[in-house]
């Protein structure tokens, strides 16, 4: 851990009252859904933290992580903070408390360049941004129905599209190619092969 | 009195100025643009789903398809998440070649963007120019890694292989005589370092002629001088990077801010502009040019004197030599498992960026301990910028916004992933 991160996160302990997690160089920090807008305030506007730019916004789903999956709280988003002034970066995470209705806050007011990212979240995810002015879906098709990054949506997808030379124009239709494992998923144990 | 009202206009996803496939709906006042918004994803393949599916190798060569205008660049940030995940040494040759073929893919980059920009605003001259000296980088490319855009170099552990002993020659054809032939294969007759020496002899004579060509230039100047104006304050608010934000006038640069693999080693000054305007940006990646073609020549120096490996030998994570597998035993076994298996990556997550020339390009991961990621993210800088589209060509003629998109230097792998 390099002093300067060490500086950063007693910082943001000093601050936030909460300390941030540092892993590979990195710092982490975790609020709850109801603290997540002062949060961001606070990260922003305090003249020793001062995270002035939103590098990213990550919709997670984390329902099938590792070989315990979440019972609930699935869905997360991951904000990559960096101060440009002190030269900082810190990741902040924050879970949806309801799986069925994913709702957030939007910190759209406090960075305004995360309008895209969090349209970009709701297209992929579903996780809905209360305050967000414009949610619209943006990367997928018009018209589109499904969150397809989610964990349960198969990589092929639910429809296909093709050009019908009677009706003489394109049609969707449902999905004629199964999903194809090539490589299976493993897991190894702890001390796998001895370490 | 005649009722006057807005009319909508329906920007590309076909129009050749519109850097792919664009769809830009503009709500125009007269020729007043009052609202611009971009519809993107049409080129939206789910790179970070597939991502998913797949082994920590198997993603790799999809990092070229991103932006294919800046290939290298995206698979550094790909290889530099999982060295930092699986905590692997990088042998410092290795990470010199990946500085001197980043800087290669920045000329690279920056030449298409001039190219463009300059078409979009009527100077053909310059995108022919452009396009001459494109040709000599992506023969290095070519070079190194067998294909001239998709490249698939860079590996987790250091690089596929190290740089060739010879360049590949143009072959006799009924078009050439020989002189012409001898002529067109001067440059070529050393290794690939002599080739990139003798580029960056000739580069800066090039740059020159850019200049003369525009720098000065009234009508190029009329076009871009006081267009799509962003302070600093709203490029950082937006979040900006590269030379987006430089062209703003905060010297920010991960090269020299946050260093990466050598780049503290080498020698570069960072270019800023000062009003933020297209102008600016112009300059500033003109610049950039320049000192990338410095820190080129300070790699080739350096790896001239100083062979070694350019892969790790830790075979969980980069496969064993073709002699050694088909000697023993053991490398048998390392190869199979990582061609059938892949790589284990500890669990955890990991953001490593990078300085693309087109911003910050980063990858952060999400492992689970799994031989496949569980969720990867790839910060796209275009995808940043594009968002600003709006704000920036907002009360500008429509052939402004043309020449805001042109600023923004977008490629739509990248935005729509």
């Amino acid at each position: 851990m390099t002093p300067r991160l060490q500086r950063l996160g007693e910082t943001i302990e000093k601050v936030l009252g909460r300390k941030p997690v540092e892993r590979l160089g990195e710092l982490t920090l975790e609020v709850g859904a109801a603290d997540y807008l002062a949060t961001a305030q606070t990260l922003r506007d305090h003249p020793e933290l001062h995270f002035e730019e939103l590098i990213d916004l990550c919709g997670v789903d984390y329902s099938t992580y590792g070989d315990r999956p979440r019972e609930r709280e699935r869905y997360a988003a991951v904000l990559h903070l960096l101060s440009v002034r002190h030269n900082g970066r810190l990741r902040l995470r924050t879970f949806c408390p309801d799986d069925e209705f994913p709702l957030l806050p939007s910190v759209i007011e406090v960075w305004p360049s995360v309008n895209w990212y969090e349209r970009e979240a709701f297209d992929l995810f579903g996780i809905v941004f209360e305050g967000h002015p414009d949610l619209r879906r943006i990367l997928t098709d018009y018209g589109f129905v499904g969150h397809p990054f989610r964990k349960d949506f198969p990589v092929s997808g639910y429809v296909e599209m093709r050009y019908d030379p009677e009706q003489k124009r394109v049609v969707y239709q449902p999905v004629t190619i199964e999903p194809r494992e090539v490589t299976p998923r493993v897991v190894r144990e702890e001390n796998y092969g001895g370490g | 009195m005649a009722e006057i009202r807005n009319y909508t206009v329906n920007f590309g996803p076909q129009h050749p100025a519109a850097h792919g496939v664009l769809r830009l709906v503009l709500e125009m006042d007269g020729e007043v643009v009052q609202r611009a918004d971009p519809h993107i994803g049409l080129l939206h393949r789910a790179t970070e789903k597939l991502a998913e599916s797949r082994t920590w190798i198997q993603s790799l060569p999809y990092m070229d398809r991103l932006d294919y205008i800046s290939m290298m660049c995206s698979e550094h940030a790909y290889v530099m998440a999982v060295e930092k995940l699986a905590g692997i040494e990088v042998p410092i040759r290795a990470q010199y070649i990946r500085v001197l073929f980043d800087e290669i893919t920045r000329i690279l980059n920056h030449l298409l963007g001039l190219a463009t920009l300059g078409l979009d605003l009527g100077a053909m001259t310059v995108f022919l120019y452009c396009f001459r000296e494109r040709e000599d980088l992506l023969d290095c490319y070519e070079a190194v890694s067998g294909a001239r855009m998709h490249a698939a170099y860079y590996r987790p552990g250091g690089v596929y292989r190290d740089l060739p002993d010879s360049m590949p020659q143009y072959q006799s054809q009924h078009t050439r005589n020989a002189r012409t032939l001898a002529q067109m294969n001067a440059n070529r007759q050393g290794s690939l370092l002599d080739f990139i020496e003798d580029f960056t002899e000739r580069f800066p004579k090039c740059v020159d002629d850019y200049e003369t060509l525009l720098t000065e230039n009234r009508i190029w100047k009329q076009r871009t001088v006081g267009i799509g104006v962003v302070s600093p304050e709203r490029a950082l608010a937006r979040g900006f990077t590269g030379p987006m934000l430089r062209g703003s006038g905060i010297a920010w640069d991960l090269r020299k801010k946050q260093p990466y693999e050598v780049y503290d080693r080498v020698d570069f000054d960072v270019a800023v502009g000062k009003n933020g305007d297209t102008y600016d940006r112009y300059l500033v990646r003109i610049e950039e040019m320049r000192q990338s073609n410095r820190i080129v020549k300070q790699c080739i120096d350096w790896l001239r004197k100083n062979p070694g490996p350019v892969i790790t030998d830790n075979h969980k994570v980069a496969p064993p030599s073709r002699l050694e597998m088909k000697a023993n035993m053991e490398e048998l076994i390392h190869h199979f498992k990582l061609f059938t298996e892949g790589m284990h990556v500890p669990e955890g997550e990991a953001y490593a960026a990078v300085e693309h020339p087109k911003g910050e390009f980063g990858v952060y991961f999400i492992s689970d301990g799994a031989n496949k990621p569980y969720r990867m993210k790839l910060r796209a800088p275009a995808f940043c910028h594009l968002s600003a589209m709006d704000e920036m060509s907002r009360g500008h003629m429509l052939a402004d916004a043309v020449a805001v998109i042109s600023t923004l230097d977008i490629v739509f792998g990248d935005i729509d992933r």
